[in-house]
């Protein structure tokens, strides 16, 4: 299958201020997107305004799957079409077990066009699929009967999103410093699981995954295919994986001094979010 | 001086024509009830600037709309209640308008010299054994007007009485209904002596979805050394209902009490619920779900009265709130000179399903010992639309986002609860009412 999620020029705001400036990226199901940039050029805001944050305001260009403008859905409909976003910092909801939350869940994404009240899917079956599920990420079953993300140490929270990834099987998937509040060997499984993932994802076609990330040991697990560099709100810079290499070795000077403007961009953003 | 003017519907003669018409009842208890009329004479209304009505407006209270229970002739068809599926019940009693319709107590249990049933009934038969416990005034018959008017014209009511080390397995049960205009002036006495251990589930209800109707009750729960209680009050009445109630409990030593509340109906409640911790090591948890819609009023003032030392008190309140109602919780913490080494926890929490509904949580603490532990907290606020982000990015519609965040804030109480009957009971009325909720409830932006 060709999915495509194509983005086009988009201009994103929060709280009225400009964030991106018209990016430009295309990801097709089967390829790995490394997205790389210092702190606050604009990459979780990009992960957001795919996945439909309402906070995220769109004032410009287009997000589209397979041709199709998806600007106007709400995050639930994106979910239902394919797209997945594991956050940085994911919300916990007391009082609802992991176990029911997914249930409903993948429910709803597996079938896109249920009405609300209509039967979730089996109990035993699900019941099953996630155990097994849970064991492959070494997660103790437990985990199944606490609530949503509460009291989850950083590193619990990271793999309850790749649970969530591995249970709703999405097209795409956006993962948002996954990595980050994980050691060493948490990396190296949660790569793997995240690789696995995608090789069962829905009809056999692999994810298209968009990893993002500042200082990546995952992408050492997971080599993309591509990888972007976001400046002041903009992709400046589109490579292979020796430009993730070059940029976790060597950080940002060089990109910032080729790419002028956007470095402007992104002082001028710094400045803002310090003075307010 | 003020000279009191007649109510229709609660005058002198009627008065006295209710005594007369429970001529079985002892002469103390009688004596009892014309103390309590003379009060209710002379006692004025609430005023408004009263520190504990201030926040609860009963202007539209007119209680001449109403009248003296007399005797019930119809008999309704009532909805089995919500607390009894797939429990077996040791004991059941059935109230209507505040007079019993039926009453029953297993053998066995009748055997060991438990009593169970219609207070009525009860006080005609063992008056000598019950009179010491009236004679605590566990709860106070001059508190206002409204206790007064109960002590004096209480009818029905539901009482057990669990003598020393009997244990009993099964729950007993009580449902409590008013018709359509009905008054029910019921009180509930429940007694467990020492050691005695029992479950209690008491559950209200109206024959309509509109009925209009008076409750003006007291519950009065006496846990003796060492004994160990569960009650349960579910308030299911329609929004027809105006609900006034004193409510308290004394927990002696060593005893323990889990005393859970689900307020759901009524059309404005005004309860005065309290728990005396009398005895060292005494243990109290206080639970309480709400969940209002419409104009409902619901009003709790909770107290918990540490009087002896080494007692541990644990409440929580949690309340949901939509279109125009409005919860009021006045939570205090009352620890007394004596009450060293005093573990208390008093935590009040609320979610306003709409910007016209209104919660006001008023925590409070006033300790005379200076060896305790005393905490408390207080929030209200709407849903988090983070949370409601982040179901509806896993594929959640907005609705179902809002009710999966509803259902968790009530399962933080639910977890507390012991008995799965009850639980289930509570989740499902909840589960029902959120299962109401649509897009209105918590608007965009």
């Amino acid at each position: 299958m060709s999915d495509t999620l194509k983005i086009t020029d988009l201009h994103v705001a929060v709280e009225g201020k400009p964030i991106l400036r018209g990016v430009n990226l295309t990801i097709n199901r089967g390829e790995t997107h490394a997205l790389m940039g210092p702190n606050g050029s604009g990459k979780s805001t990009l992960g957001n305004a795919i996945m439909g944050h309402p906070g995220y305001e769109v004032t410009e260009g287009s997000i589209e799957i397979n041709g199709e403008d998806i600007l106007e859905w709400d995050a639930s409909e994106r979910a239902r079409a394919g797209i997945f976003m594991a956050f940085q910092r994911p919300m916990s909801v007391p009082g609802v077990k992991m176990a029911d939350f997914l249930r409903h869940a993948a429910t709803n994404v597996r079938n896109p066009e249920r009405k609300e009240g209509e039967d979730l899917i089996s109990m035993r079956e699900f019941r099953k699929e996630l155990k097994e599920k849970m064991s492959q990420l070494r997660m103790d079953e437990e985990f199944a009967r606490r609530y949503v993300n509460d009291g989850f140490s950083g590193g619990e929270m990271k793999r309850a999103e790749i649970l969530q990834m591995a249970m709703l099987r999405p097209k795409f998937a956006i993962l948002d410093e996954t990595d980050s509040g994980l050691d060493v060997d948490a990396v190296k499984l949660a790569s793997q699981s995240i690789a696995a993932i995608s090789q069962e994802t829905d009809g056999g076609a692999e994810m298209g995954i968009l990893i993002i990330t500042h200082h990546d040991k995952l992408l050492d697990h997971n080599a993309p295919d591509f990888t972007h560099v976001m400046l002041g709100g903009k992709i400046v810079e589109t490579g292979g994986v020796e430009l993730a290499r070059e940029l976790y070795t060597e950080g940002y000077d060089r990109i910032r001094a080729a790419y002028p403007e956007a470095a402007a961009a992104e002082a001028e953003l710094a400045e803002e979010a310090t003075t307010v | 001086m003020t000279v009191a003017t007649d109510i229709n519907g609660f005058t002198k003669a009627d008065f006295e024509s209710f005594l007369d018409s429970r001529s079985g009842e002892p002469n103390w208890l009688v004596e009892t009830r014309r103390r309590a009329w003379s009060d209710f004479e002379t006692f004025a209304w609430p005023a408004r600037n009263d520190e504990e009505w201030m926040r609860t407006d009963i202007r539209m209270f007119h209680l001449d709309k109403f009248a003296l229970p007399g005797e019930v002739s119809e008999t309704p068809t009532l909805a089995p209640g919500l607390l009894t599926y797939d429990v077996e019940l040791g004991g059941q009693l059935v109230g209507y308008n505040g007079a019993a319709l039926h009453d029953s107590l297993a053998d066995e249990l009748a055997s060991k010299g438990v009593l169970f049933g219609s207070l009525d009934r009860l006080i005609t038969e063992h008056g000598d054994l019950l009179r010491p416990y009236f004679e605590r005034r566990v709860v106070d018959p001059a508190k206002d007007k409204f206790a007064a008017l109960h002590a004096a014209c209480w009818s029905g009511g539901t009482l057990l009485y669990v003598p020393k080390g009997t244990a009993l397995e099964q729950p007993l049960h009580a449902m409590s209904a008013i018709g359509d205009g009905g008054v029910d002036l019921s009180k509930t006495l429940v007694i467990l002596e020492d050691g005695a251990e029992a479950t209690v589930l008491t559950e209200t209800a109206s024959v309509t979805p509109d009925a209009k109707g008076l409750h003006c009750g007291s519950i009065e729960l006496i846990v003796e050394p060492s004994a160990k209680l569960r009650y349960v009050n579910l308030q299911n009445w329609s929004t027809g209902v105006w609900h006034f109630a004193h409510q308290r409990a004394t927990v002696d030593r060593n005893a323990s009490l889990q005393w859970t509340i689900g307020a759901l109906g009524s059309k404005l409640a005004k309860v005065n619920q309290q728990v005396a911790l009398t005895g060292p090591d005494a243990d109290a948890q206080v639970n309480g779900v709400m969940f209002t819609e419409g104009r409902q009023h619901l009003s709790y003032n909770t107290h918990q009265h540490h009087m002896a030392p080494y007692c541990r008190s644990d409440l929580l309140y949690k309340s949901a709130l939509q279109d125009r109602s409005r919860t009021v919780w006045r939570g205090m913490i009352k620890v007394d000179v004596a009450a060293q080494r005093t573990d208390a926890y008093q935590r009040n929490d609320n979610l306003l399903l709409a910007p016209t509904a209104r919660a006001d949580s008023i925590p409070g603490l006033e300790i005379e010992a200076d060896d305790v532990r005393c905490t408390h907290g207080s929030t209200s606020g709407r849903v988090d639309e983070q949370q409601v982000f982040y179901a509806m990015s896993r594929g959640y519609t907005r609705t179902e986002a809002i009710r999966l965040i509803v259902a968790g804030f009530f399962q933080q109480v639910f977890d507390r609860i012991t008995i799965e009957s009850v639980r289930n009971a509570l989740g499902e009325a909840i589960a029902r009412r959120v299962q109401d909720l649509d897009q209105q409830a918590a608007p965009q932006g």
